[in-house]
């Protein structure tokens, strides 16, 4: 078959084509973002039975942190990320001693309000700090090597010409994104696989009392999953920080819309916040390129709650999420 | 329980107030509330403390008909800035002005109605809205119900956005329900009897009248038989619907009710400024009214008053007490923070946040009761007094 024949029957697709893929590879950085915050959300609701709505704070926490050390005080992009990350990860650990330990045997919503309290007096101080202005993340590869100043996406590579892959447009930030999820996820799942910690988390996140008894210290199992929740609320922070819009004050709205995420897959189900991160993924993607030209009377951003809109329907049929186990109620 | 029952019959148990001495201090309370514009109307800032007063009891009619769902029948709700939306555009379409274009098209809802038919409205309007999401109530449990009403706030806020046409749209907004009772203007000052009355103190005056009606029937309410259901269904579900309580049927109420109360605390909060923007009902607000009942105390009408002051005058106190000075020298000795001078320091409305959090974090873990418990703590103290037993 010569080109000659292929390229027409490219061009012919080209434009809509190309506007479908590009929605589908926003919608899988989108949805791989989703999955790390849904996953700190997943993780402390299992060991803890807490649902933590102080995620937002901790992400905004872990984006502003890598941002004032690596670009303020200048540290350099690694140094700053990493530290970000882990003083995040302890910020959360202190959240929990201080705050959530005594709220343990107290019902499940008082802790929720708890997180709740502690969630916006975080994020006023850290949205005081990083003020009006909007923010940058460092780059990671250094200026003066022939790279570019913003590699985040500034710089987009094209997968093909205009002409022949429908000029679908894949920025670094994107590749950076899919490949650190995938990497942590799968890093985790391993972790609560072959780790003797993993093993104590499932073990708590089972029967607490069972674990108690097998000498799992499950005060340590709490802290740890709060410790995780944080890390990995700091690094979807990063990610999502690496976006043109930047790190600014309502750059938490993002772990907002990963709630409904944790809902449509399941409150207690790693799978499901993938899955569910994938469905609201797409689903915002999707609405943000179409509901403008198919559905303009939905109104303006109608991307943005969209993934509540999905969040109500799914619990309209499935009251526990698609993978969420159902309670049993013992009078 | 700390209270020693002195109670002979099950009716006087269950009376709204069952000693005299209650009732002799309640009527006390009521009147000091009552004749207080006498003398904030003759301060240098008595207009901000009147305003101040008068939204604190709007805010309490909302406060009661959260605790009523969340508190009593233990069904969480952060959805209470959707309520209170939709009780607020309710009364602005139906009482306010509204707005023609040259071309005779309608470029703002507004008919101008009379409050008694405007008041009534917001709250029908809103309690319907209620029911409406009240199926989803009935099939979820605790978190997720949080979740659907935080989901509910984002929807209702997008809704209320792009409603241009009935909400003016962001930036814009537009004038809320007039408050004109049988053509009779609270908004206005005026004469009665020769004494000049202020715009203030009238629509102090009207909203504590108000409060007071709402909150008889909701104490009213949770000592009857709902009251009872709502506080069987939150203990534990399965053992309610055991001893012959319809928790289809209770649940719809309670999210009504709720929803009710949400509605006219919501028609009237904004006739107080005159004004209603469509991003005001964002979660800060459902998140306030937590705190709220939080703070106050959960399942208790009085607490959910105290709490509804006391959140509504915390900016007020934030000021008087200097707050403000001693948060800023706390957090200059954090170096990450204090290394971040040049921006600009933190305003009123964020330390009020702030506090926020951390009040509703520090009721909860030490005094669980809220402000209501504190209360009783003391009227228990000086019961017994001088002995502590």
């Amino acid at each position: 078959m010569t080109t000659a024949v292929v390229a027409p029957v490219f061009a012919a697709f080209s434009i809509e084509t190309s506007r479908f893929l590009q929605a589908i590879v926003e919608g899988i950085s989108l949805a791989a973002i989703y999955a790390l915050i849904a996953m700190g959300f997943v993780i402390i609701y299992k060991s803890t039975q807490v649902l933590s709505f102080a995620q937002p704070a901790l992400l905004i926490v872990g984006a502003y942190l890598a941002s004032y050390l690596s670009v303020t005080l200048g540290f350099g992009f690694w140094v700053g990320v990493v530290l970000a990350i882990l003083l995040t990860a302890v910020l959360g650990f202190i959240s929990e001693r201080l705050v959530l330990r005594p709220m343990v045997g107290k019902p499940v919503f008082a802790a929720a309000i708890v997180t709740i309290g502690l969630d916006i007096a975080i994020r006023v101080v850290v949205g005081d700090l990083i003020g009006v202005n909007v923010r940058a993340i460092g780059t990671p590869v250094a200026e003066g090597f022939g790279a570019p100043s913003v590699p985040w996406g500034n710089e987009p590579f094209r997968w093909g010409d205009d002409a022949g892959f429908g000029g679908v447009v894949i920025q670094p930030r994107v590749l950076v994104i899919i490949a650190t999820a995938t990497v942590v996820v799968i890093a985790l799942l391993v972790f609560f696989r072959r780790s003797k910690w993993g093993l104590a988390m499932r073990g708590s996140s089972f029967d607490q009392e069972v674990a108690l008894a097998q000498g799992v210290n499950v005060g340590q199992v709490f802290s740890l999953s709060w410790i995780i929740g944080g890390g990995l609320a700091a690094i979807a922070g990063i990610l999502a920080a690496t976006s043109f819009t930047g790190l600014s004050q309502s750059s938490y709205l993002i772990a907002l819309k990963a709630l409904p995420v944790v809902v449509v897959g399941g409150l207690d189900s790693i799978a499901g916040a993938i899955v569910g991160a994938l469905i609201i993924g797409l689903a915002e993607s999707f609405t943000a390129t179409y509901q403008a030209q198919y559905a303009p009377w939905l109104g303006d951003n109608f991307s943005q709650v969209v993934p509540y809109v999905i969040m109500v329907i799914v619990l309209m049929v499935r009251p526990y999420g698609i993978f969420g186990t159902e309670e049993v109620e013992r009078v | 329980m700390s209270q020693i029952s002195r109670y002979t019959s099950y009716r006087h148990d269950s009376a709204i107030l069952p000693s005299t001495t209650q009732r002799l201090w309640l009527i006390v309370l009521i009147a000091v509330t009552a004749l207080l514009p006498l003398y904030l109307v003759g301060l240098s800032d008595g207009r901000s403390w009147l305003i101040l007063g008068a939204t604190a009891f709007v805010a309490s009619i909302g406060a009661i008909g959260l605790n009523i769902v969340s508190g009593y029948a233990g069904l969480v709700s952060l959805g209470q800035a959707f309520f209170l939306g939709v009780g607020a555009y309710t009364a602005a379409a139906l009482g306010g002005e509204g707005e023609t274009a040259a071309d005779g098209s309608v470029e703002l809802i507004g008919l101008g109605l009379d409050m008694i038919i405007w008041l009534p409205a917001a709250g029908l309007v809103a309690g319907l809205t209620g029911i409406i999401v009240a199926p989803l109530a009935m099939r979820l449990q605790g978190l997720y119900l949080a979740l659907v009403t935080l989901g509910l706030v984002f929807l209702g806020e997008h809704i209320f956005r792009n409603w241009e046409r009935l909400t003016g749209g962001v930036g814009q907004g537009r004038e809320s329900a007039q408050l004109s009772l049988f053509g009779y203007r609270f908004d206005l000052d005026a004469e009665i009897l020769g004494f000049q009355i202020t715009r203030e103190q009238q629509i102090y005056w009207l909203m504590l009248v108000i409060l007071v009606v709402m909150a008889v029937l909701a104490k009213n309410l949770v000592r009857a038989k709902p009251g009872r259901a709502f506080a069987a269904i939150r203990d534990r579900g399965v053992a309610a619907e055991m001893m012959g309580v319809d928790q289809t049927r209770y649940k719809t109420m309670a999210f009504a009710i709720s929803s009710f109360y949400a509605g006219i605390a919501g028609g009237l909060l904004f006739t107080i400024t005159g004004f209603v923007e469509p991003t005001s009902f964002n979660l800060l607000l459902s998140i306030a009214y937590i705190a709220m009942i939080v703070i106050g105390g959960l399942a208790t009408i009085a607490g959910s008053i105290m709490g509804a002051v006391f959140v509504t005058l915390l900016p007020k106190l934030i000021d008087v007490a200097f707050l403000a000075t001693i948060i800023e020298w706390v957090l200059q000795w954090i170096p990450v923070l204090g290394s971040a001078s040049g921006d600009p320091p933190l305003g009123i409305s964020q330390i009020e946040r702030i506090l926020f959090g951390v009040l509703i974090i520090a009721f909860l873990i030490f005094e669980p009761m809220g402000l209501y418990g504190i209360w009783i703590r003391i009227r228990n103290y000086w019961k017994a007094f001088p002995f502590s037993y």
